[in-house]
């Protein structure tokens, strides 16, 4: 045992000695079945400070434990099935993950910064009554990390004292660690008493479509209130489905009752950062550029030349998205 | 509960969300002096709904808090024209504003609530100057309350609360026992805008003022701010002519094919 703990601090030199100290643990997020993609990108932000051990907690979703186990960098898989952990409800997961951290003394608790992450996560920490750390964009060292504030629009490096860090990961700021390669050992995890008669999930109403998850694309074309309603978003789902994009939308848009509301992408809709955004009349505001303004390039489509889309675009094109949008359609193999 | 819910609305002062914040030089923060503050449009949104629930008769009494600097009482102001009854400010020193976190803006409304024995929170889901996300909450988990968060719809259904919640594939459902916290998303309803009559007579309605020692919380920091920095600036990008040339452009990028 001790040779083999030697020869693994030799060969992983003084990063391998200090991370062995440090204990994370990933909250998985998943639908029971399969994994969120965004997982795997907190799984590197997890990395980044230490040993991985990754929650998967829901009910009849061993098989995402199975998956999990795979990924490049997770020590150790804890399974968590029970009906009560149904919907992810706050009330049921909280006790769980708080009573895990008591027994198994992680320093670090990490999930990912979406709509089940943010909810369950700040209780998590109110609970072990240290500060939590929102939508982190960077890890500088272990207990250093950077997020922006102001829709972005400025940047916050914060040191934390808590002798638990509770922290919320920004997908598009991390690579998604390799799903395949790693050998995280599985079992069971420690059972938790979990009793939540003050909540119930009632049901879900989830937007279908055949295009790639919004957070995840590589590419994705947005439309604000220029589209003059929501049969002329059919313009922008053409020209996705050629280039395999997902489509998103301006709260302008979402707000006209163009688009469903999952579909924003802004400061208090969805963050992205493809490769391609191209935004198609949207004006720009701060609160939508949040959203997207660290995509890779920016193409922006307005017959409005003094749009302030343009300030943050790559290629402009000042042109009525009526017969820009076809043209390119058309064009575009 | 017969009498209808009591509650309490928290609302925050941020600048203005329309204002483009500067950074200070000496990266301590963004420049705050002399810039246009307003309440935080999604506590507008928590105000909206506790005045709705009060015009149907559901709630008895609205309660709004602000934890900050003298100028929250504007802010309060602002929540009593809406239709807010009475206002507690809990002034908070500007050295321990400087500093205090969502955590402790919890603690100090987890102890109103129950000094002032609400039936239901409705905070909004975010500040937009932190971003942070996280006093709805905390602030149930302190008063181990149900929580609500990201609410487009709420309905009340006997000592319950049916709450649509904006989720990332869509919306979902659930019920909730009261007392419980709810945080409002956009979807949530149109702010009123206060009307001068009732600006005039929100002068008027009680507003106390409060220390956070007098509730027996403590702002004891656990983060330090090291920087705060402006992003990194787009390179300036280039207005192409036509279609043409933009799906040339796009061509030589890579993202199609030729």
């Amino acid at each position: 045992m001790f040779s083999r703990l030697c020869q693994r601090s030799v060969s992983l030199g003084r990063a391998a000695i200090l991370q062995r100290y440090q204990s994370t643990l990933v909250v998985a997020e998943h639908n029971n079945e399969k994994l969120s993609p965004v997982t795997l990108n907190t799984i590197t932000a997890a990395s980044k400070i230490g040993d991985v051990t990754c929650l998967v907690a829901g009910s009849q979703c061993s098989k995402v434990a199975e998956e999990v186990s795979k990924v490049t960098g997770v020590q150790k898989v804890l399974l968590a099935d029970n009906e009560a952990y149904k919907g992810f409800l706050a009330e049921s997961l909280t006790p769980l993950v708080v009573a895990l951290q008591k027994q198994l003394n992680f320093e670090y608790i990490l999930a990912s910064a979406t709509a089940v992450g943010k909810n369950f996560m700040p209780r998590v920490a109110a609970k072990l009554d240290v500060s939590p750390i929102s939508d982190i964009t960077g890890v500088k060292d272990k207990d250093t990390f950077v997020r922006t504030i102001y829709a972005g629009n400025a940047i916050q490096t914060l040191k934390s004292s808590d002798p638990v860090k509770v922290i919320t990961v920004r997908g598009t700021a991390f690579d998604a660690a390799p799903t395949s390669g790693g050998s995280g050992s599985s079992e069971n995890a420690p059972t938790v008493e979990v009793q939540n008669s003050q909540s119930e999930f009632v049901g879900q109403e989830l937007t279908k479509s055949d295009r790639p998850e919004l957070t995840g694309a590589r590419v994705v074309i947005s439309g604000g209130r220029g589209m003059k309603n929501g049969d002329n978003f059919k313009l922008l789902y053409e020209l996705a489905d050629k280039m395999n994009a997902a489509v998103g939308a301006s709260r302008a848009a979402v707000d006209a009752g163009f688009v469903p509301n999952d579909m924003q992408i802004g400061q208090t809709g969805k963050i992205v950062a493809p490769d391609l955004y191209i935004a198609v009349g949207i004006s720009g505001a701060i609160q939508h550029l949040a959203g997207m303004k660290d995509s890779k390039v920016i193409v922006a489509i307005n017959k409005d030349p003094e749009a302030p889309i343009f300030q943050v675009a790559d290629y402009g094109l000042v042109q009525d998205l009526f017969k820009a949008v076809p043209e390119i359609t058309t064009m575009v193999k | 509960m017969s009498a209808g819910l009591r509650i309490l609305v928290g609302c925050k002062r941020v600048i203005d969300y329309a204002v483009k914040v500067r950074v200070k030089p000496d990266k301590t923060g963004v420049v705050t002096d002399g810039v246009k503050h307003s309440m935080n449009p999604f506590d507008e949104i928590a105000v909206e709904e506790a005045v709705r629930m009060k015009e149907k008769k559901l709630a008895a009494e609205i309660v709004v808090a602000s934890c900050g600097p003298q100028q929250c009482q504007e802010t309060l102001r602002t929540a009593l024209a809406m239709g807010a009854d009475r206002a507690v400010h809990v002034l908070i020193d500007p050295k321990d504003y400087a500093v205090m976190q969502p955590i402790h803006v919890s603690k100090i409304l987890a102890k109103l609530a129950q000094d002032e024995k609400v039936d239901l929170m409705i905070l909004g889901k975010q500040a937009i100057d932190d971003d942070c996300n996280q006093t709805g909450q905390m602030t149930a988990a302190l008063l181990d309350w149900p929580q609500g968060t990201f609410a487009s719809k709420v309905e009340k259904t006997d000592g319950d609360l049916q709450v649509t919640r904006e989720i990332d594939g869509g919306l979902e459902t659930i019920k909730i026992k009261l007392p419980a916290v709810v945080t409002t998303d956009l979807r949530l309803n149109e702010p009123r805008y206060a009307t001068l009559p009732n600006i005039m007579k929100a002068k008027k309605k009680p507003l106390v003022t409060k220390k956070p020692g007098d509730l027996g919380i403590e702002i004891k920091p656990t983060q330090q701010i090291l920087s705060v920095e402006d992003p990194p600036v787009r390179e300036a990008g280039q207005k192409v002519e036509s279609v043409d040339e933009l799906v040339e452009k796009l061509k030589d990028a890579g993202f199609v094919k030729s």
